[in-house]
């Protein structure tokens, strides 16, 4: 994945972030590698699906492409500049560029703050000097389908659906051209869901915007995404275009996970044959050598155990990290892709 | 097993609360049936009063705010509404047991899972120390806990979240309920760990014949788990049916929407995704007519103006619609029209 691509956005290059676990009385504390080594490219105007289990590392990754979780090591590129380790005044001038909605909108508004305070407040720090902040928040409130008369109303006077749509204003308020959103849309209710993600593609249409969607909901990320990556231990393990993973996944762990997901349809879910992966996720504190997936994994032998697998173009456009996937033979067992019914075709 | 016969069955219930903007009717006159081995899926967005039903089945309305305003429970020939708390309390647990959407927060974090695992068995089906010791490592061998005899004492912060919610399946069929109520079992959860548990239920469930009541918003859980299922909208029951039939031809615009907007196998992303407008209602100040007029697509003045009637569009299938014929009609149509 090192070739040249002139249409990155976002050059991320062997990517680190290592927390420190605090030790108890008796045991030394040990590192934790949220993100364990990811390299990636984000291209212009595309949405970017990451997906994998709760504790991947999928939300320290969204937080440290924008520095705000420290990396431990590797390259966040941003139209030809390094953001990793940038000065704090340097990194102050990319935020407008890069911008972060959050899960649960109640917990990242302040409450004592009106909606006008709260929009109003990036736009006098990064906005043009020009024009009035009331009137400016209350355009921004319309783009996101509020109504311009709640300007001066508390975050506790708003619905969670609406709350994220303020909190999505406010990500737009400074005019980024990429905006991490990390599970947007998993704390609010079925009905409103759908509208978020079409708030979302509409605002995608109309201001260019290139996104990173953060989510464990596969359906949701395939609606909205050009292309999906899977994450599993802090390390991408499938990358593809949103089609073809879900139509043809190949990892077993990425089939195992469509493969789980609920089909709303009692008629396929009788006859569906699901894939149950065995245990839970290991810990990242102390990860399982060679393959990480290895312990979970239905077809692994003694080599996955010692050797760590690198992501590698199998087909154009989609890489695995498996070492018995190859681009000669790319199926591992054709009685496995049962998975494919689950959301693809 | 004789599967006619209800083994719950809950007529007219209301449960209210007294809030700062006036009485909430959280559940509205919803009634319902559940026959013997049979799962039956509660479906709705928050505040339809999908949870504060389950909550009142088991008198767990904390009074003074709440309180069950009319209605009927009866379960295994007794109405739970008439018995003393006492009463109530012997049943919860023993014959009919419950699991939460958060197991972190339903497990005591400061004592052994063994010891909350015994105490269910101790106290209803009188088991001594070591029977109950072993009945607990039995549960969790059959939950699919590895080397239970070792992990038995740990505490619940040693576990991980599906582990946690396996301990709480664990702990609500210790004493073999006849009735298992499980309020999103797995919402916390991510879908490969959800995968793993609602295989769990329905294996339980069909070796042991429990009836089950799976309260969710996920419709995806639903089709895959349930026999029947009801569908809740402002503390309303809004639809009735068999599961299959539910999904085949819903009957309610309500229904048809929750449907739609679930992201569908072959939506490759060109147009929108079908989006139900608008915000759920509020309990505090429902219209005079459908409750749900205001984002409904097919609303007439009748719609807004007059309360809609509970149809019986085909046998055991009900919806609160005044279209409701008309909207079966036309989803029986197309469902014909898709085969």
């Amino acid at each position: 994945m090192t070739t040249e691509n002139n249409n990155a956005l976002i050059s991320i290059e062997d990517l680190h972030v290592q927390f420190r676990s605090s030790g108890g009385l008796f045991s030394a504390a040990k590192k934790v590698k949220a993100v364990d080594g990811v390299s990636l490219e984000i291209e212009k105007g595309e949405t970017l699906g990451l997906v994998g289990e709760s504790g991947c590392g999928k939300s320290t990754l969204g937080k440290a492409i924008l520095s705000l979780t420290e990396p431990t090591l590797g390259k966040v590129v941003f139209k030809g500049k390094n953001l990793v380790h940038l000065p704090r005044a340097a990194m102050r001038e990319q935020r407008k560029h890069l911008q972060m909605i959050f899960q649960d909108p109640n917990a990242s508004l302040n409450p004592r703050m009106t909606v006008g305070q709260i929009l109003g407040e990036p736009l006098r720090t990064f906005g043009p000097a020009y024009g009035s902040v009331r009137t400016k928040v209350q355009d921004l409130m319309e783009t996101v389908g509020l109504s311009r008369r709640y300007v001066d109303r508390y975050p506790r006077e708003f619905s969670g659906g609406q709350l994220q749509r303020i909190g999505i204003a406010r990500a737009l308020a400074v005019e980024p051209e990429f905006i991490v959103a990390d599970e947007p849309i998993s704390a609010l209710d079925v009905s409103i869901q759908a509208q978020i993600m079409n708030l979302l593609r509409r605002l995608q249409a109309e201001k260019k915007l290139t996104y990173l969607f953060i989510s464990h909901d596969l359906r949701a990320v395939r609606q909205l995404s050009d292309r999906v990556a899977v994450m599993y231990l802090g390390k991408i393990v499938e990358l593809a275009p949103a089609k073809d993973i879900y139509a043809d996944p190949l990892m077993p762990y990425t089939k195992a996970l469509i493969s789980a997901v609920p089909v709303p349809d009692p008629e396929i879910e009788a006859v569906r044959e699901r894939i149950i992966l065995k245990g839970d996720l290991p810990s990242p504190i102390d990860p399982p050598a060679g393959c990480s997936f290895h312990t979970r994994c239905p077809f692994v032998i003694d080599e996955c155990k010692r050797n760590v697998p690198k992501l590698v173009e199998i087909r154009p456009r989609h890489f695995a990290a498996c070492l018995r996937i190859t681009p000669d033979d790319p199926n591992i067992d054709e009685n496995f892709a049962a998975g494919k019914t689950a959301i693809g075709k | 097993m004789n599967i006619d016969r209800p083994i719950l069955s809950v007529k007219d219930l209301k449960t209210y609360f007294q809030t700062d903007e006036g009485l909430v009717k959280a559940v509205d006159g919803v009634s319902f049936e559940l026959r013997k081995g049979e799962t039956l899926g509660v479906v709705g967005e928050s505040g339809s009063g999908k949870s504060v039903t389950s909550l009142s089945l088991m008198r767990l309305i904390r009074e003074p705010h709440g309180k069950i305003a009319g209605g009927e429970i009866v379960f295994d020939g007794k109405d739970l509404l008439n018995l003393a708390i006492d009463e109530v309390r012997k049943l919860r647990g023993k014959k009919v047991a419950m699991i939460f959407q958060d197991p972190t927060t339903s497990l005591n974090p400061y004592l052994r899972i063994s010891t909350q695992l015994m105490e269910v068995t101790r106290l209803h089906l009188g088991l001594s120390k070591a029977q109950a010791r072993e009945h607990a490592v039995k549960m969790l061998r059959m939950v699919g806990i590895a080397d239970p005899e070792d992990r038995i004492d740990g505490y619940a912060h040693e576990f991980s979240g599906g582990m946690r919610q396996r301990v709480m399946i664990a702990m609500a069929l210790s004493c073999d309920p006849e009735l298992l109520i499980a309020d999103e079992p797995t919402t916390a959860l991510d879908v490969t760990i959800q995968a793993q548990i609602l295989e769990l239920i329905k294996e339980l469930k069909s070796r042991m014949g429990t009836s089950v009541i799976l309260i969710t918003h996920d419709l995806g859980v639903v089709a895959g788990m349930t026999d029947r299922t009801i569908v809740m909208y402002a503390g309303k029951v809004f639809e009735q049916a068999t599961t299959r039939q539910l999904f085949a031809s819903p009957a309610n615009p309500y229904t048809k929407g929750l449907i739609r907007s679930v992201p569908g196998p072959d939506h490759d992303g060109g147009i929108g995704f079908y989006q139900i407008p608008g915000l759920p209602a509020d309990l505090a100040n429902l219209p005079t007519g459908c409750p749900f007029a205001e984002r409904c697509d097919r609303a007439e003045d009748i719609c807004r103006n007059e309360y809609p009637p509970f149809v019986e569009v085909a046998e055991g299938h009900h919806s609160l619609c005044h279209f409701a014929n008309v909207v079966f009609e036309e989803s029986s149509q197309n469902a014909l029209n898709a085969n």
